[in-house]
């Protein structure tokens, strides 16, 4: 190679020229404002007293910080008839347990679609496929006709069991599975008499750990948002978003607690994304798997 | 670079079992019969997935299928009317035609610029460090994350002087009235559009930063020596290639999202947007099954939906084959 080695952190980087990272980081730069700006904007929305909040024109800085919305939303919650914690607990409760069914059973059903060969595979993957393309709306109806003929209306099942049969997470992990499992590694365990349960959790699961963080990432703060439901009547099952929904509607009155609801419904998805994240590290490097 | 080369950086990834023996002494369902016997740890496997997959997805969809051609409300006995409802739609019902061509326009172009934001952003991002990397990601999740983040656009571009959009554009004189953004037809469907792009980097734009993450390191250097020239060879040749089934992923959600687009209206126009001017196929679905309770015209509109994506999701895969050629 007649041109001189670019390195970075002492190591040498190839194909990449100066101007592009440039151009590239310029362009990051850009858009990163621009996804950023509503999560800083809903902060500091958070963090304005009450005259600020409506002040004309709008600023998008904050003259006097304080936190009372934050203690005000406490104080308003716990004047709330269902104890403030118990909304607390109903959401992280189908938080968690929807999305490890959802890891553990579809991860299982993923593993056995792409690395089994077994009759009726092929149609199974195509049934998962198809029907993420088939639009919810219509299908509410008779689920709750199921619901209530398997007498879960009105449980944390209803919202819990659909989650473990969730399609996205499944074809996420039949998608990390089929990238990233050499053939070879797979047979060469089949041959040394590894039952299929255990490749599947000693050498397939973790090769594919950014697959199933990144189920971790979306499913838990998708689970985390669940409002109100069609299933759910009892006020003592329902869950942190719907009651914050129920005090933010008081109006003008109550914008300043609705400002700091925003960022706390926000904090834990985003605690668990950067757990998540900082913990995709480089699997290829330690495992080996790929040949 | 000749492809031949490309093509050998990349490695065979196809499932393969224990090899199917050729039996000549038993019957196509015996032979059926035998393998599945000899592999029912996978039935095992998929069992409480694809148990509760088919109860709340496949019922539903099979029987919704079956219910676009009948009417049904829910109350009465459904009545079997063969392709009435299908025939009501496209000869009986301007709204849906303009549903339709909304639709169209939003997810020509939400669909391919979320894909290749998504993807692009990915790339750029996974040469950062760990740390940093998921600093960054997160910045860029930040949409996805806020939850029902679409208020604040409600409140940058809201009609009154209030709105952040009118007050700077009143002071630096380009304006001398508040613009009603979201009650005016020429403004609603740009400014959803952005919003939908901005909020775009979801689910796929992780799948791709965790597949670009499983991409073995040797096959870049491997390739560096083979006469790759730039960065933008490498991910056509080498980058590309090793994430096709995250490709495929993440073209399936595109569709999915650009085609079943509205939530973002509902939220910033209201439902019904001003003269439908931003009504789309999911809102029609909406407004007779939830609202008017005609399962069957509704079920008739989902299925056309569906039929929509499954069309394009086969364009799609057509083009995606073509990756790293």
């Amino acid at each position: 190679m007649g041109k001189k080695l670019r390195t970075r952190n002492h190591k040498v980087i190839l194909n990449r020229s100066a101007g592009g990272d440039m151009g590239i980081t310029i362009f990051l730069v850009v858009l990163g404002a621009f996804m950023f700006f509503p999560m800083y904007y809903a902060v500091i929305q958070a963090l304005k007293p009450l005259d600020e909040l409506w002040m004309y024109p709008p600023k998008f800085y904050v003259e006097h910080p304080t936190f009372s919305n934050f203690s005000l939303m406490f104080k308003t919650l716990q004047t709330s008839w269902v104890p403030f914690s118990r909304y607390i607990f109903n959401t992280v409760f189908i938080s968690v347990a929807g999305t490890f069914g959802n890891l553990v059973f579809g991860s299982l059903a993923a593993y056995a679609i792409s690395k089994i060969v077994f009759p009726g595979r092929k149609m199974l993957a195509s049934a998962v496929r198809l029907s993420l393309m088939f639009h919810a709306t219509v299908t509410g109806v008779v689920n709750f006709l199921t619901m209530s003929r398997l007498g879960w209306v009105d449980t944390y099942w209803a919202i819990i069991v659909p989650a473990w049969g969730a399609t996205l997470g499944m074809f996420l992990m039949q998608t990390f599975m089929e990238s990233s499992i050499q053939v070879s590694v797979l047979e060469a365990a089949r041959l040394d008499g590894s039952s299929e349960i255990r490749t599947y959790w000693q050498i397939v699961m973790p090769v594919v750990k950014p697959g199933w963080i990144t189920l971790i990432i979306y499913s838990f703060k998708d689970l985390w948002a669940t409002g109100s439901s069609n299933y759910i009547y009892s006020e003592q099952l329902k869950t942190f978003n719907y009651a914050v929904g129920q005090i933010v509607s008081g109006g003008i009155e109550r914008a300043g607690v609705g400002t700091a609801s925003s960022v706390v419904m926000m904090l834990v998805p985003i605690i668990v994304f950067i757990i998540g994240q900082s913990n995709v590290i480089e699997t290829m490097a330690s495992s080996g798997m790929k040949d | 670079m000749s492809e031949k080369t490309a093509s050998a950086t990349v490695k065979e990834n196809k499932p393969l079992g224990k090899k199917p023996v050729a039996r000549k002494d038993m019957s196509k369902v015996q032979w059926v019969l035998k393998e599945m016997k000899r592999n029912y740890i996978a039935y095992v496997m998929c069992a409480p997935f694809f148990l509760i997959f088919f109860t709340f997805t496949i019922l539903p969809v099979i029987l919704s299928l079956y219910y676009s051609f009948t009417i049904f409300n829910l109350i009465e006995d459904e009545m079997w009317v063969w392709f009435d409802n299908y025939i009501r739609l496209f000869l009986d019902d301007d709204i849906f035609l303009i549903a339709v061509q909304n639709t169209l326009i939003f997810a020509v172009i939400i669909g391919p610029v979320s894909y290749m934001l998504s993807l692009f952003v990915a790339w750029f991002i996974n040469e950062l460090s760990p740390k940093i990397r998921a600093v960054v990601t997160l910045i860029f999740y930040a949409p996805s994350i806020s939850g029902g983040a679409t208020t604040i656009w409600v409140v940058f571009f809201s009609g009154d002087s209030y709105g952040y959009a009118n007050s700077i554009l009143m002071r630096m004189g380009l304006i001398e009235t508040p613009i009603q953004f979201f009650q005016n037809a020429t403004y609603v469907m740009p400014l959803c559009i952005v919003v939908a792009l901005w909020s775009s980097l979801g689910t796929s734009f992780l799948s791709f930063i965790g597949g670009l993450q499983t991409i073995d390191k040797a096959q870049f250097e491997a390739a560096a020596v083979d006469g790759i020239k730039n960065r933008w060879q490498e991910l056509w040749y080498v980058t590309l290639p090793n994430m096709k089934p995250q490709l495929l992923f993440g073209a399936i959600l595109a569709i999915t999202s650009a085609f079943g687009f509205g939530a973002i209206v509902d939220g910033l126009a209201g439902n019904p947007s001003v003269d439908y001017c931003a009504w789309t196929i999911v809102h029609h679905l909406g407004d007779y099954g939830g609202a008017r309770y005609e399962i069957g015209y509704s079920s008739a509109i989902a299925t056309i939906l569906f039929a929509m994506m499954i069309g394009s999701n086969m364009l799609v895969k057509k083009i995606l084959a073509k990756v790293g050629q």
